[in-house]
């Protein structure tokens, strides 16, 4: 059974504007990591905010779970580019946020504050940001504010997690070792993830599935299996099968850009 | 020699001496009658003098204006959330509130008046009245600075509209309804004041109404003096409150976000 469906799906941002991204039709199994990857305004953060009910379709239909969707999900976790820290909380407030508001925790949060406190800083030290949890964002570097804000994505232990070029603005050491949290994190407890980026090694190494997508208005053009083996180490991209995926995503992509 | 943080601290006290010297010099100097422009001197011994009914009539307007302001930061937290947080009611009340504030307030204590006759009320409404707009325009302006894409992230946790503002959008309005409350403060004072010189027996805008109808310059410059200690002190110990519950504002290099 697919974990999130889309049939046909269209979207235009207005009644007469043109669609942003047309016939979309794709299926994701529970707890599998698949990459979307295009030209800038294809429309890829378009289908995360479908997938997370966050815009309904213009035309065709959107399940997750079994279930069509209508209106916001209600306990996806989603990560940006820019990490959107509150600055007026600490680290380990600005984690604690979905608590406040995710049911059953959201309920229980007063009786069971410090159990729930507790594996925020299981996570946080999870990624490597033991001892941060009394800091403010702003005295975090842009690496350690991204950790924190993929564990503010997963404190409620979200079956979905949306992640629209999160490691977009870091460098390229820092983005390495933010891939092996992102892969350790699912592989010790699954979940799904949708993973929008702009870097092709990105996809191919996280991916099970990469999806090809065009200019606007976006279309699917190509689905790729990544069949490396699992658990993939970072020095699986120095070989040959890897290097192999790059080169033919980056010859679709190639295709798209010079059309 | 002085170091450069002694000397910011002491700058603004050495600007008052100064102007206080040049003031005494000038009236002295030139020999300025006093019923047109009475000295610093003069003016200190007025105050001494009258200084009893100066405190009284000090702590009427402060009350006036401190009741005013209160009614002005309630009301204008309301109005800004609700102008804030829904674009319907942003554009709906927009040109009746910049309308609004356009009147000057003097205008509407003969109305005041009328309603609540000569008094306390109309200087505390006048104070009201002239104050609520700043509050408003910065609460509003705060919320309505919410990134798309931390709406989204609520969103999906299905967050309703009130945890958005509860969790978001207030805590980041803060500092702007803050940095109202130090203006907020300055105009309440002037709003209190001015009704109370034209509609009031009570308060420091009275006081120098009657000082100046019996031509003692000297009590008409210190209830201005008194007045305007009033308001620094005022402001800063807003200031201070500001500082004090939105650090997180100015500590951030990037503002609020
Ligand atoms: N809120 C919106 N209102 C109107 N049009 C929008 C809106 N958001 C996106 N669009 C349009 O939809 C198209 C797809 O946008 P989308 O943000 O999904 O692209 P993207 O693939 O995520 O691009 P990028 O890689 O630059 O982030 C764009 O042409 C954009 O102009
Ligand atoms: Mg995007």
């Amino acid at each position: 059974m697919d974990f999130v469906r889309f049939e046909d799906v269209s979207l235009a941002y207005q009644p007469d504007a043109p669609f942003a991204i047309e016939d979309v039709s794709l299926s994701i199994r529970e707890n599998e990591f698949i990459s979307l990857v295009g030209p800038s305004g294809c429309g890829k953060s378009t289908v995360m905010k479908l997938v997370t009910g966050l815009k309904p379709p213009s035309k065709g239909y959107v399940y997750v779970d079994g279930r069509q969707v209508a209106g916001p999900q209600k306990c996806v976790g989603m990560a940006f580019q820019a990490s959107n820290l509150l600055p007026w909380r600490t680290t380990l407030q600005n984690v604690m946020l979905p608590m406040e508001i995710v049911e059953p925790y959201r309920s229980t949060l007063r009786a069971r504050r410090a159990e729930y406190e507790e594996q925020a800083r299981a996570l946080l030290k999870r990624v490597g940001l033991a001892g941060c949890e009394d800091k403010f964002p702003w005295e975090l570097s842009g690496g350690m504010q991204q950790r924190a804000s993929i564990c503010r994505a997963l404190i409620h232990k979200p079956r979905l997690l949306m992640l629209d070029e999160p490691f977009g603005a870091l460098d390229a050491f820092t983005r390495e070792e933010l891939w092996c949290m992102v892969r350790d994190l699912w592989q010790e407890e699954p979940f799904t993830v949708v993973l929008v980026t702009h870097d092709l090694r990105e996809a191919v190494f996280l991916a099970d599935t990469v999806y090809v997508m065009s200019k606007r208005p976006g279309r699917i053009l190509v689905k790729r299996d990544i069949e490396l083996p699992r658990p993939r180490d970072l020095d699986v991209t120095y070989t040959e099968p890897f290097a192999a995926y790059v080169h033919e995503l980056r010859e679709h992509i190639g295709h798209i850009r010079g059309t | 020699m002085l170091s450069q943080k002694t000397l910011i601290r002491l700058a603004p006290w050495l600007v008052v001496l100064f102007c206080a010297v040049l003031w005494e010099a000038i009236v002295v100097g030139f020999k300025v009658p006093s019923f047109l422009f009475p000295s610093l001197s003069a003016v200190w011994g007025a105050t001494l003098m009258h200084w009893d009914p100066i405190m009284m009539h000090a702590t009427q307007t402060l009350f006036t204006t401190l009741a005013g302001f209160a009614i002005a930061v309630v009301f204008g937290l309301a109005l800004g959330a609700a102008v804030g947080s829904s674009p319907v009611i942003y554009k709906a009340l927009y040109p009746l509130l910049v309308g609004f504030n356009s009147i000057p307030k003097v205008a509407f204590v003969p109305v005041l008046v009328v309603w609540f006759g000569i008094g306390t009320v109309p200087a505390i409404l006048t104070a009201f009245l002239i104050s609520f707009f700043p509050v408003v325009v910065n609460v509003a302006t705060g919320l309505a600075t919410l990134e798309p894409e931390m709406e989204d992230v609520l969103r999906s946790l299905g967050a309703s509209r009130l945890d958005i503002l509860k969790k978001v959008g207030l805590p980041r309005a803060m500092p702007y309804f803050f940095a109202s409350l130090k203006v907020a403060i300055t105009l309440a004072f002037v709003g209190s004041v001015i009704a109370e010189t034209v509609a009031s027996n009570l308060g420091i805008g009275y006081l120098m109404m009657a000082a100046s109808s019996s031509m003692d310059m000297a009590l008409v410059f210190a209830g201005l003096i008194v007045i305007g200690i009033m308001g620094v002190v005022m402001y800063e110990l807003f200031a201070l409150v500001e500082r004090k519950v939105t650090g997180w504002a100015h500590r951030n290099p990037n503002g609020a976000m």
